[in-house]
């Protein structure tokens, strides 16, 4: 694992001064460069976190003044932001849970399963991650507007727009998400493992819950993760979905033009810290269950 | 039960049916929808008709192309500066990380669960006129008390580049992960000193991981409109600024709409003309 590529060919002796300086990019300025990049990704992560300790006092959060932490004592003091943040975790969940379900039988199917048809289907799962946001936001709520003509739809099922087209919306962006997790980590499944579990005469509902299902589960856990802050953040499809209806980022979009309160950076705050928490946790118990496959053949080669 | 053993593709059929037919519904149908309410005319409080004005697109082409080559300037310029940056990132990553592998991977990552609003409006604190970048550097007398980034498209494109550097960084980290040792050694053993063991070797077997990052980072970057928002002023509008504006202001959908369309048809164009020039099939990923 330690001796890769690059530095197994640099350990080499060799002598030339072009070499010594090559070697001098490697030891010193890559690492450093390395250093600052993250730095550079993590700055604004902690301006985030260190302004939800400023006291603004009903200026705008764009100052260092003073340390308080009336913020964090009462986060959801601002009017509409308790119900801004109720709305958003309900539309993560529920789309993180029907956009999982969706995506896991997808990515059973494409791994697990010969049929045709496969190519048009890889593309319709790709497109909806290659078609920018804007573009999924207005194609939805033109579906959404034409809906308000058509007579077999009983009257108000997609407009006016309200939490249910927000929901509709989070879980179609979610699904192609949910598939290339699933799918990157069923690659290699041991399908052994199922005709063990028949041959000894299970059949295929028990084999599924009792093999496949534990089996999957860290990636169906992966997936989730990724569903549920992808639809936690997302502010570009929701906009062009939501009509009345205020999800946390929107509370945030709106804010923002008159002034950002305390309180967001707070929450802000809050679910980096427990999106990380969650992260760190779930890699702790998929290490725990089994040594990953790809660290396992790694040390192998070396 | 025995019956699904017989047909094995009618399972699959079954597993795929609930999540195709959604995706069909509301992301097929809706991009054709997209087209029609294009071809509409009308206003919000006459109503709309389906007249097949297709007359919009030039209309729109010519009232807005400043904001569509502005759009492709900017995602391009990110583009290429997420590449520079992200290159030696994950670089050193996949050859010298060792068994801080992960430590690292998880650090270039762990800033975007933060929400995207949120990392942007850290941006406007930190370039603010007389903010932690600029407000040092002006009292020292470095820079002049007019210079500003803010309401600029240098933060405009900082912005963009920043907001989606993991997605260039972690597509070339698994390209570059999965070259051989072996290869290197044996450019070095051919005699291949190490700037043509990277040149001849290192950058071809990463080129995939090119093709794949900078799709992922120019796809979105063009249709951004945060970031402009947030960080430019009127003249940095992209055509995002334009598309919102027309739905959620004026209720021209119209107009808005054939935008959208012309945004997509550009990009799938651009794809196709990127992949022949590149000439990788993993556009799909779809090797399995």
């Amino acid at each position: 694992m330690a001796a890769t590529g690059e530095a197994m060919v640099r350990a080499r002796p060799s002598g030339t001064s072009w070499q010594r300086g090559r070697r001098a990019v490697g030891r010193w300025i890559l690492p450093a460069y390395t250093f600052l990049a993250v730095a550079f990704l993590a700055l604004p992560v902690l301006i985030m976190i260190a302004f939800s300790f400023n006291d603004t006092t009903g200026r705008s959060n764009l100052n260092w003044r003073s340390f308080s932490l009336d913020a964090w004592l009462d986060p959801l003091g601002q009017p509409g932001l308790a119900e801004a943040v109720t709305t958003s975790l309900a539309v993560a969940v529920l789309s993180t849970i029907i956009a999982t379900i969706l995506g896991v039988l997808i990515g059973l199917a494409l791994v697990r399963h010969r049929f045709s048809g496969r190519g048009a289907l890889n593309l319709l799962i790709f497109l909806p991650m290659a078609t920018p946001e804007i573009v999924l936001g207005v194609s939805l709520l033109t579906l959404f507007l034409a809906s308000t003509q058509w007579t077999f739809l009983p009257e108000g099922t997609f407009f006016p727009l309200s939490f249910r087209t927000i929901l509709i919306a989070h879980i179609m962006f979610n699904i192609s998400y949910v598939v290339v997790t699933i799918r990157a980590r069923l690659q290699g499944f041991p399908r052994h493992l199922e005709e063990a579990a028949m041959d000894l005469g299970a059949n295929e509902w028990t084999t599924f819950w009792r093999i496949t299902f534990p089996l999957i589960l860290p990636g169906v856990l992966a997936a989730a993760l990724l569903a549920f802050s992808l639809s936690i953040d997302d502010y570009v499809v929701t906009v062009f979905t939501s009509g009345p209806a205020t999800t946390f980022p929107l509370f945030i979009y709106g804010a923002q033009q008159r002034g950002i309160p305390v309180q967001i950076n707070v929450i802000g705050t809050i679910i980096f810290v427990a999106a990380v928490g969650f992260v760190l946790l779930s890699t702790v118990i998929a290490n725990r269950q089994r040594p990953d496959p790809v660290e396992a053949s790694g040390e192998a080669d070396a | 039960m025995s019956w699904f053993r017989r047909h094995p593709s009618a399972t699959a059929y079954i597993l795929l049916a609930p999540g195709i037919l959604y995706l069909l519904v509301f992301y097929l149908y809706p991009t054709a929808q997209m087209f029609l309410v294009s071809l509409w005319t009308g206003s919000p409080e006459t109503g709309y008709a389906l007249t097949g004005n297709f007359g919009i697109y030039p209309e729109a082409l010519a009232q807005y192309s400043e904001h569509l080559t502005r759009s492709i300037f900017y995602g391009g310029a990110a583009t290429i500066v997420t590449f520079l940056v992200g290159f030696p990132l994950a670089y050193f990553i996949a050859f010298r990380g060792g068994r801080y592998k992960s430590v690292l991977l998880f650090l270039v990552i762990a800033p975007f669960f933060t929400s995207f609003l949120l990392r942007t409006l850290s941006w406007k604190i930190i370039f603010a006129d007389n903010g932690l970048a600029l407000g040092p550097l002006k009292d020292a007398g470095l820079l002049p008390d007019t210079f500003r980034l803010l309401a600029t498209p240098t933060a405009v494109i900082a912005g963009i580049a920043y907001n989606f550097l993991p997605f260039m960084t972690l597509p070339l980290y698994v390209a570059l992960e999965k070259i051989p040792p072996n290869l290197l050694e044996a450019a070095q053993d051919l005699y291949a000193d190490g700037w043509q063991r990277f040149r001849r070797v290192t950058l071809p077997l990463a080129l995939p991981g090119v093709f794949a990052g900078s799709l992922l980072t120019f796809i979105p970057a063009v249709g951004d409109f945060i970031n402009a928002e947030l960080l430019g002023d009127p003249r940095s509008q992209m055509i995002g600024n334009v598309i919102q504006a027309r739905f959620l202001r004026v209720s021209d959908y119209p107009t808005g709409a054939a935008l959208s369309f012309i945004l997509m048809a550009a990009i799938i164009i651009g794809v196709l003309l990127y992949a022949r020039l590149v000439g990788t099939e993993e556009l799909t990923g779809g090797t399995t």
